[in-house]
């Protein structure tokens, strides 16, 4: 069984500012910490690891993409028990949007060879929540996203619950599968000694453009066709309602109100 | 102070206090208030290896010594001393097997402890026995291929919570102190039971019981040493741990130092901040100077264990009955410093100066220590007037 383990650096929100002028996060001076929501990640990875026990010859790998500084985010997550590391890095990635993050990723996840990948939900400077989905789509496996729990897993199929606005849905999928957490699925560990004395030591692997067999087109800046506008926080969503009654009458209410919106 | 520690005792240090910061303050009022064991920090501990620190490679331990010992007991000592006092305890109870274990012993009994696993627990100590420990009454009787174990342990730390018990017990009672005998006796072994959970002044997350032997066979393999060397074990065992007594007397001195600090730059009396009134500063001053002084006692003597030095008993008790003085003052101090607020259980140093208590108490009072040092100035003149 092989977890990799998507993590990103970023800066630490509690200490980040925002310049009033480009809306753009200021990232001078500013610590770098693991995605907040990496470490449920990370944990879940060392908890099935350690579920499994040592006859299932599990092991963990933790990959982020990022400049050549993200190593230390790769060495902190080998801190709490990570068994190996993997950076792919180079200029060519530099300003990459969702897409080509995902493309990146899931090409050096192909090379790594995975049962399991966990992500993050989402990323706290980004907020997309996209990465994990699109990496899933590239790969072409199952994906479960929002996991808050993980029911188990028993041959080649992960049982999760997915949490969802009002209460959870339980999921079921086949390995090799992608799956993103949030916070309430665990609390993440603190390091260990062996694992920060592994930290110094290890040798982290380094993947480039032509370790991944992208072209520059496809990655990083030249590869991303999104363009980000303006950066602002959305106001809350009102107006919900339920549709009542019976399936048929619900399905009913909901085309007539699509149709009045010109939506069908 | 710079004590130039290595790469690795930095990070000892350093997770020690990340422990101690992220799992044992946010939780320290509420163990207190309900005399709760600390499980999910021992777990902590355990899952971050500090359990090996002192325990040998090849016994699934980190090998590190004494000094790193002490390193991690001061901080989480200056969070609260009564999970300290539960974790150094371990190491108390282990000594026995790690100084005079068979390497069998060792192979059976320390990836457990390393691995935090299993607690241990060392019962010395009873009703008729403390700073007199030669009058312990327990026995132990040979019988075929068992010791038959009958008598009471008072008072012992981890006592019901261990998986493993390190008892010194007699053996022949006509050979006075070359009668008694150090035996490792796990929980659940028939005849080994525990009394009634102590209610204390202080430490009062850690768990202090009776150890209630009655006709409690143990096999023969399980004597540490040999039959005759049970207070040797128990005062091998003692020079080792006092120096981490004395961390915890550093840690908690800081501990109260560093709150005490906090409150007096904050508080205004007369329109000043009370740390601008120089009787505030001065205790202060003091506070901080011994509390330096404790700790580079404690290091120096830690450091002479780990250097494999044959005698370290005034060593180690020099550095516990400094650094256990030295924490009760200060903690004393700082709660004067912090006045009616001090006294009040929202501020920390009203629980620390009641576990502060205990320092100079367990491990030998620290009259015992001062006979002790005593003892050895008295030895060592002695020979050094012979030899003119
Ligand atoms: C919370 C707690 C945890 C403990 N944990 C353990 C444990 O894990 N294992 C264990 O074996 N024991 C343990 N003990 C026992 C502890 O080590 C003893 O309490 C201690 O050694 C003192 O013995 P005593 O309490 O019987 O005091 P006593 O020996 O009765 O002493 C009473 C007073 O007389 C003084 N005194 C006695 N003899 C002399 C002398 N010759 N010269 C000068 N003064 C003297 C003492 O200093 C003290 O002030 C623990 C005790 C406590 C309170």
């Amino acid at each position: 069984m092989r977890i990799v383990v998507c993590i990103k650096q970023v800066p630490d929100t509690s200490e980040v500012k925002i310049n009033p002028e480009t809306g753009a996060l200021v990232r001078e001076g500013v610590p770098s910490i693991i995605n907040p929501f990496d470490m449920h990640a990370i944990e879940a990875a060392l908890s099935i690891k350690e579920q499994l026990g040592s006859s299932a010859a599990c092991s963990v790998c933790v990959l982020t993409m990022g400049p050549p500084q993200a190593e230390s985010a790769l060495r902190e997550a080998v801190s709490f028990g990570v068994d190996e590391a993997v950076l792919v890095s180079g200029r060519e990635f530099a300003g990459g949007d969702t897409l080509a993050t995902s493309r990146a990723l899931s090409a050096a996840i192909s090379k790594i060879g995975a049962d399991i990948i966990i992500c993050g939900k989402q990323a706290i400077d980004g907020d997309t929540a996209q990465v994990g989905p699109e990496v899933a789509e590239f790969l072409d496996i199952p994906h479960i996203s929002y996991v808050k729990k993980i029911s188990g897993i028993s041959g080649a199929v992960i049982r999760a619950e997915r949490m969802m606005d009002d209460g959870h849905d339980v999921v079921e999928a086949e390995l090799p599968c992608l799956i993103t957490v949030v916070r309430e699925l665990n609390t993440p560990r603190l390091p260990s000694l062996k694992g920060k004395m592994a930290a110094k030591k290890i040798e982290i692997k380094k993947l480039g453009l032509a370790d991944l067999g992208i072209s520059e087109e496809e990655a990083g800046f030249k590869g991303s066709p999104t363009q980000v506008k303006k950066i602002f926080t959305p106001s809350a969503r009102t107006g919900r309602r339920m549709a009542e009654g019976s399936i048929e009458e619900q399905v009913d209410a909901i085309i007539k109100e699509l149709m009045e919106r010109k939506c069908l | 102070m710079d004590y130039f520690l290595s790469e690795e005792q930095l990070m000892i240090k350093d997770l020690a206090r990340q422990i101690a910061v992220e799992k044992v303050v946010p939780v320290r009022e509420e163990l207190d208030e309900k005399e709760e064991f600390p499980w999910e920090i021992m777990k902590a501990l355990a899952q971050s290896d500090l359990f090996g620190l002192f325990i040998p490679e090849q016994y699934g331990g980190l090998g590190k010594g004494a000094f790193e010992l002490a390193l991690a007991v001061e901080e989480l000592s200056k969070a609260c001393v009564g999970v300290a006092t539960t974790y150094a305890a371990n190491a108390l109870g282990t000594y026995p097997l790690l100084l005079f274990g068979t390497d069998e012993q060792k192979k059976k009994y320390l990836p457990d402890i390393a691995a935090g696993k299993k607690l241990v627990a060392f019962g010395l100590t009873e009703a008729n026995a403390g700073s007199d420990a030669g009058g312990i009454q327990t026995t132990a009787r040979a019988d075929g291929d068992h010791y038959v174990l009958n008598g009471t342990k008072q008072w012992i730390t981890n006592g019901g919570e261990a998986e493993i018990y390190t008892v010194i017990a007699i053996t022949d009672k006509t050979r006075g102190a070359r009668g008694a005998s150090a035996f490792v006796v796990e929980k659940g072994t028939p005849g080994f039971s525990f009394g009634k959970k102590e209610r204390k002044m202080g430490i009062r997350a850690s768990a202090t019981r009776e150890l209630v032997f009655e006709d409690c066979k143990i096999p023969k393999a399980n004597i540490i040493a040999r039959e005759g060397m049970g207070f040797i074990v128990a005062m091998k065992t003692l020079d080792n741990s006092r120096a981490g007594v004395g961390a915890q007397g550093v840690g908690v001195a800081q501990g109260a130092i560093d709150e005490a600090l906090k409150f007096a730059r904050q508080r205004v009396q007369f329109g000043h901040p009370i740390i601008s009134f120089q009787a505030i500063q001065h205790m202060l001053a003091d506070m901080a100077t011994e509390t330096e002084a404790a700790r580079a006692l404690v290091y120096a003597a830690a450091r002479y264990i780990d250097s494999g030095a044959k005698d370290v008993t005034r060593a180690s008790a020099m550095a516990k009955l400094f650094a256990t003085d030295v924490a009760m003052r200060v903690t004393t101090n700082a709660v004067q410093v912090m006045g009616g607020s001090g006294y009040m259980k929202e501020y920390p140093v009203e629980k620390m100066m009641r576990d502060a208590k205990i320092l100079q108490i367990y491990e030998g009072t620290n009259q015992i220590q001062r006979n002790v040092i005593a003892q050895a100035l008295i030895k060592e003149s002695a020979a050094a007037s012979k030899g003119k």
